[in-house]
């Protein structure tokens, strides 16, 4: 019987704090500036500039620590990561280190995923501060001249590195954990997560074993996947790589290697860049960060609602749905753009429906985070009451809505400018029934035979008749009543 | 009117009260490099221009009533390892032959806001590594009182510049010595503040964690001007203290009395020079005889040379390492021409720019933090450092001021040492520890040689007590019949 081998996965998340200013200087950390518009000594490694660090940072990084349960350190260090690299002005990174001398801002924690309705705990080893490096911009004219072109504006970035246990078991698990941690990360602010600005990227470390074991294989990392379908990818092509090369008598070598996501295939960087010795030191420009109880306490006390926290208060609260919470929750913006809703003054449960249903709808074609949507939670709230009074019909309200979204008008407005108030008027009705009944005779005749379900043909040309403003539960019981006359 | 008679002190009393104008006293001291600056050669950068429209704009403010600053007119030089904003700053380094910074050093910021003139740039050994300044990437500079003897260094020149009179004053560097030991070969009073006393921001870093900026004068009262305005919390340095800054002008006058000075046997031991031995009893005569009580101490582990030489030499070099990584070619300073990659453009920048001590120091450093050797080297030496800083400690419980020999011989000859790396890190023997530690000390002249030449005390105190130092310094320059200039 051949043997059956199982991944073991470990992951470490960069993720870009959302400081204003980067971690060791003045320069603004905002993404998409031109190139070289964000520098000064300090991030350009000048002769004799010095770090100084952004207690922002360190709040942003303690914020995540204590959101996923790690253990703040009273007492942890910079230290000087050691390599030469066009990207790296100093010829050092800035960064922490884990070891019998050296503690990094915080070690411990976990995160939880849920799978098929089972919960499992990632845990984590430790998340860290560091630097981030420039950029390389390889453009074509000038590589035809052996050049390459340098941006700073990203040296000196802020970013945590959070580096998990080798917890995960599959590809999909390491994509529900990165997920999960960035949904933590925004919900938090502690980082933008938009993966488009490069705020998270992850390195992976994969090795198989097989299946039931203990011990670890040969392990393999896997750098720079800048997303998460990516990096879901990526560990699964390198699976079935490790898994055929020992089927095939192989042994799986210790390497780094970049992943190609157009051609779906990993392979190994150059080998110079892996075998570094960084001869990591304590930074002596800078002084050790002390993290009293008050400080920890401060932090704590910004710590907004987390998902799952946030997601059964909904359902316990407005008695919507579970599945409605958790799209509800997947985004804070969203969350408390519904919550706006009902506060507004609009029903839970409708609120809860078009919020998952029209609002992502409209957000995920445009694009657009709540934040900038047109609508605004209080005329979302006015239409949902609408509604409700009878004032317009369901059907009505989809159009409304629909303006509303493109014109940002209220949606009484709307119906007023629009005429689309629902017809409840009897003798209206009943006239438009009357109608509709002569003008089809042999249906209402076949209805009368026993074809109940033509009901809804009648109830569409009542409909049709009335540009949709007929009042549907009426227009029912009135349609039954002639018909049956 | 020959300034260079005056003290800074006496210039800038006579500036203020208009009996003197700046932009005479930095002709004076252009004048005095013209003469002089061709055998000493102290300078590496002389800002004519700069200076002279610096002081005539000084002189302006005066005479429209304005009182300017504490250094007002005073013509000061700067060690090449400073930043000065659009001035020329190389270290001393053929890697930063043509490198013009665009930021002052907060210590140069300072004596510009107090309206000190910046003549000139001074050599040094190449990155403030050597002790002689012969490690200059451009040429070495030669001591006043003696053209066939080495000024010392790595701050050389910055002492020559001052003993020859091409300065009032002038700031220096002192990562194990460099400091106390050039203002001890040229006969003039050098201070290496607390570290965290004066700002690092612009000082281009041999090694951070022992680098302080600090005065080279003619008198101590000028070490306690100059200090005054280049000392105190600066936001962009981290490791810049939060201490108020003391009246260290004022204090001097209240004398020794009742102090207790310690002298540490083991700086008086075998391999220390005779007549260096003998001005540096006098020294302590000299504040016995005004009031100070003598007693002795024992430093076993910061006077032992094997501990703090070796120690010193393994952290100053493992940060050195990492701090020169950055002349790479790639952003700044020298590039080599002709290379096929990355790699080659590194190895032939750095090989091309950087001379032998540099490349030595930073094989070393480099070494010391490999993986496999780091616990025996970097981590060992840091808990030497800790020792070193409890012996310091632990004699300061017993007294409140150290004297001992800044160096163990008077100036030695251009070109004894420079074949000899370790005969010449010896004479750091008496320094290195103090920077380990991070205290204060001054090296104030005690006299001299039978040849003529000066010789240096040194007088060391607790964190942040450069006012009891400069104070003790004092009482020996006016028991020495001092307070002229030593050229």
């Amino acid at each position: 019987m051949p043997v059956e081998y199982e991944p073991v996965i470990g992951l470490e998340v960069h993720a870009q704090l959302a400081t204003r200013s980067k971690i060791f200087c003045g320069c603004s950390a905002a993404f998409g500036a031109a190139p070289n518009t964000h520098g000064c000594p300090v991030c350009l490694g000048m002769p004799g500039a010095l770090p100084v660090l952004n207690r922002r940072a360190v709040d942003l990084a303690m914020r995540i620590a204590l959101s996923v349960g790690c253990a703040v350190q009273p007492r942890s260090r910079f230290l000087r990561k050691n390599y030469f690299y066009p990207d790296l002005p100093k010829g050092y990174q800035i960064s922490q280190y884990q070891s019998q001398d050296e503690m990094p801002l915080a070690t411990g924690g976990g995160v939880e995923i849920e799978r098929d309705g089972a919960r499992k705990t990632i845990r984590l080893v430790r998340i860290h501060m560091e630097e981030d490096a420039g950029k390389q911009i390889h453009d074509e004219a000038f590589v035809a001249r052996d050049e390459s072109l340098f941006d700073v504006n990203r040296c000196g970035v802020p970013l945590i590195e959070i580096v998990s246990e080798p917890d995960l078991a599959s590809p999909e698990e390491a994509y529900l954990f990165v997920t999960k941690l960035r949904q933590i990360l925004v919900y938090t602010e502690v980082s933008a997560g938009n993966m488009e600005e490069g705020n998270v990227r992850i390195d992976a470390n994969v090795s198989v074993r097989p299946r039931g074991t203990r011990g670890l294989g040969t392990k393999v990392e896997i750098k720079n996947l800048n997303s998460f379908r990516h990096t879901q990818r990526a560990l699964a092509v390198e699976i079935t790589r490790q898994v055929e090369t020992l089927e095939g008598g192989g042994r799986v070598e210790q390497e780094t290697l970049l992943f190609d996501a157009e051609a779906g295939v990993v392979s190994p960087m150059r080998s110079k860049e892996e075998s570094h010795d960084y001869r990591y030191f304590p930074e002596p420009d800078l002084v050790p960060i002390e993290v009293d109880a008050a400080w920890v306490e401060r932090v704590r006390a910004e710590i907004p609602e987390l998902p799952e926290a946030k997601r059964e208060r909904l359902v316990r609260s407005y008695g919507i749905p579970l599945s409605a919470a958790e799209v509800l929750t997947l985004d804070r913006g969203v969350a408390d753009y519904f919550e706006a809703v009902v506060k507004a003054g609009g029903d839970a449960r409708q609120a809860a429906n078009w919020v998952t249903g029209d609002v992502l709808r409209e957000l995920n074609a445009r694009q657009v985070g709540v934040a900038d949507f047109p609508v605004r939670a209080g005329q979302l709230a006015e239409m949902i009451r609408l509604v409700e009074a009878g004032t317009i019909s369901g059907k009505i309200a989809r159009t409304v809505f629909e303006e509303m979204a493109k014109t940002g008008k209220d949606a009484r407005k709307i119906v007023e400018a629009q005429g689309l108030t629902q017809i409840s008027d009897a003798g209206a009705l009943g006239a438009s029934v009357e109608q509709v009944i002569a003008a089809h005779p042999k249906e209402a005749e076949r209805y009368r035979n026993g074809e109940q379900k033509l009901l809804a043909f009648f109830v569409g040309q009542v409909m049709k008749a009335t540009r949709g403003k007929a009042n549907p539960g009426m227009v029912n019981e009135m349609l039954k009543e002639r018909l049956a006359g | 009117m020959g300034v260079y008679k005056l003290t800074a002190y006496e210039l800038r009393e006579k500036v203020l009260n208009g009996e003197a104008s700046a932009e005479g006293a930095v002709w004076d001291a252009l004048d005095c490099i013209g003469e002089r600056d061709g055998e000493v050669r102290a300078y590496l950068t002389v800002d004519r221009e700069g200076a002279l429209r610096q002081g005539a704009e000084i002189d302006r403010r005066v005479r429209q009533g304005e009182r300017p600053g504490a250094l007002a007119g005073v013509p000061v030089a700067v060690k090449d390892v400073l930043c000065t904003k659009g001035l020329r700053t190389t270290c001393g380094s053929r890697i930063l032959r043509h490198f013009i910074p665009p930021y002052d050093a907060t210590c140069v910021a300072r004596i510009r806001a107090a309206d000190g003139v910046i003549v000139g740039k001074t050599n040094c050994d190449e990155f403030a590594m050597g002790s002689s300044t012969e490690n200059s990437g451009f040429f070495p500079t030669r001591n006043p009182h003696d053209l066939e003897r080495v000024p010392g260094g790595s701050s050389g020149g910055s002492a020559a510049a001052v003993a020859a009179g091409e300065a009032l004053a002038a700031l220096g560097t002192d990562t194990g010595g460099s400091i106390r030991q050039p203002a001890s070969f040229c006969g003039v009073v050098g201070l290496k503040p607390t570290y965290g006393r004066v700002s690092r921001y612009g000082l281009v870093a041999y090694a951070c964690s022992l680098d302080q900026a600090g005065p080279m004068t003619g008198d101590v009262r000028d070490a306690a001007l100059l200090l005054s305005v280049i000392a105190g919390r600066d936001a962009q340095d981290a490791t810049s203290a939060d201490v108020p800054v003391g009246d260290y002008v004022g204090a001097l006058s209240r004398g020794v009395e009742g102090l207790r000075v310690g002298l540490p046997k083991e700086y008086f031991a075998e391999g220390l020079d005779p007549e260096v031995k003998a001005a540096v009893t006098r020294a302590a005569g000299v504040l016995e005889r005004a009031g100070a009580r003598l007693c002795d101490v024992s430093l076993p582990v910061a006077g032992h040379p094997e501990y703090a030489i070796s120690a010193y030499y393994v952290v100053a070099v493992a940060e050195a390492s990492a701090n020169l990584a950055r002349f790479d070619g790639v952003k700044y300073g020298h590039r080599a021409e002709g290379f096929r990659d990355l790699l080659e453009m590194y190895c032939k920048t750095r090989s091309e720019g950087f001379g032998a001590e540099v490349k030595r120091r930073i094989m070393l450093g480099t070494y010391a933090l490999s993986a496999g050797y780091y616990d025996a080297y970097y981590l060992k030496a840091q808990r030497v450092r800790t020792l070193i800083r409890r012996d310091f400690e632990r004699a300061f419980e017993a007294c409140d001021l150290l004297l001992s020999p800044v160096a163990p011989t008077p100036a030695f000859r251009a070109g004894e040492k420079v074949s000899d790396p370790l005969q010449m890190y010896l004479s750091d023997i008496y320094t290195v520890a103090i920077n380990l530690a991070g205290i204060p000390g001054v090296s104030v002249p005690c006299g001299g040689s039978r040849a003529g030449l000066p010789i240096g005390a040194q007088i060391l105190g607790r964190p942040f007590e450069e006012e009891l130092v400069l104070r003790a310094a004092y009482a020996v320059e006016q028991g020495m019949g001092g307070g002229e200039h030593a050229r």
